[in-house]
């Protein structure tokens, strides 16, 4: 584990820049996280990281706390402090500072091209997210199985997504995956 | 400017005294640990029916700002919302109060995994989870892109499309990519909205 305060700087501004770039929510900018930690700082491996993703989603709370079991990994508890802060202090910041004048504009055709112009921009990213984290822990036919299964049940049934996660933890329990 | 309210939000105020900081603090640390992958519900249920701190109207408005604005959703409305209630102070326990738990319990997930991780019956486990937490947001792009399915193939499906191209196959720079296409996709909505 390394909590060098070098660390901790390169985490704190790389996740302070990417909660600018979130664009339509926290989700947005897993890709990016996943380029910056795994592929360039290399601080964990591509499975590492797609396990963490998924301890976090499974966990209650936001999902955006996969940033501070990220940050965790990577420097211990002042990293997990520091990918939180970092990840929502800046959007926050700028939330409060323009919400009057964005709400003010509600009906106002930019807002509206605006709002509609990040939509496929979020698609497109939150499809991203989903390839990298099924390149990652997809590695047999099981694992196709369970993500296609998962897929299905989510979308298909109305039924809390925990069910397919502690199917899912069964079937690798069994050491199938 | 009272012209400017609207006649709805007339008919249902929120409760009349602001909550206190506390009252701000202890109401988000009970959602933090609340909902699995759905804070937004508990929120709405919480600050809606049982506190009435806002109404529906103005929480729909609230969620919209903050879906439109960069970041994390739940911790942009948490953040608004405080700093509405009670100024800076309401913001920071809103968010104290929602992340605080949190992050603990993620510094105990962490903890584990570190010390446990590698075992291989959890390793077996983990692999299962991820496997779903794929299959999981593959189901989450299907839901925010069937409002696409409604138009034909048109410049959106293209902006979505080269995204998820740029970003997800040839892995290249966020900001980089987004400086680039969200201009681009603007500009593609501005036409649309003057076609109509």
């Amino acid at each position: 584990m390394t909590n060098d305060s070098a660390t901790l700087a390169a985490l704190f501004l790389q996740f302070a820049i990417l909660s600018f770039f979130a664009v339509g929510g926290g989700g947005s900018a897993v890709p990016e996280m996943h380029r910056q930690t795994v592929e360039i700082a290399q601080w964990l491996t591509d499975r590492q990281f797609s396990e963490l993703f998924a301890v976090a989603q499974a966990a209650p709370g936001p999902n955006i706390m996969f940033v501070a079991l990220l940050g965790h990994f990577i420097a211990g508890v002042p990293g997990a402090v520091v990918a939180t802060v970092a990840m929502c202090g800046p959007s926050c910041v700028l939330a409060y500072a323009v919400s009057h004048v964005v709400d003010r504009f509600r009906e106002a055709r930019w807002r509206i091209a605006v709002q509609a112009g990040l939509v496929p921009v979020t698609i497109g990213l939150i499809a991203a997210s989903a390839l990298i984290i099924a390149r990652a822990a997809d590695n047999n036919w099981v694992g196709f199985a369970i993500t296609a299964g998962t897929f299905a049940f989510v979308h298909w049934t109305r039924l809390s997504p925990l069910v397919a996660f502690a199917c899912a933890a069964l079937v690798g329990l069994g050491g199938f995956v | 400017m009272p012209s400017e309210i609207p006649a709805d939000a007339l008919d249902a105020p929120s409760a009349a005294a602001p909550p206190s900081i506390v009252d701000l603090f202890l109401a988000f640390a009970g959602l933090s640990l609340s909902g699995f992958g759905g804070v937004l519900a508990w929120a709405r249920r919480m600050l809606v029916e049982n506190k009435r701190w806002m109404t529906a109207e103005e929480f729909n408005h609230l969620l919209a700002l903050c879906q439109f604005l960069p970041g994390p959703n739940i911790v942009n409305f948490c953040a608004v919302f405080g700093v509405r209630a009670r100024g800076v102070p309401g913001a920071l326990a809103c968010l104290t109060g929602l992340l605080g738990p949190s992050v603990v319990l993620m510094i105990a997930a962490g903890t584990l995994y570190r010390r446990f991780g590698a075992l291989p019956k959890l390793h077996g486990v983990l692999s299962g989870l991820a496997a779903a937490a794929a299959g999981m947001i593959m189901a989450t792009v299907v839901k925010l892109a069937e409002p696409l399915f409604r138009f034909r193939l048109g410049p959106e499906h293209a902006v979505a499309i080269a995204t998820f191209v740029a970003i997800g196959v040839l892995r290249l720079s966020l900001p980089l990519v987004l400086l680039v296409i969200v201009p681009t996709s603007i500009a593609l909505a501005w036409r649309r909205t003057n076609d109509k």
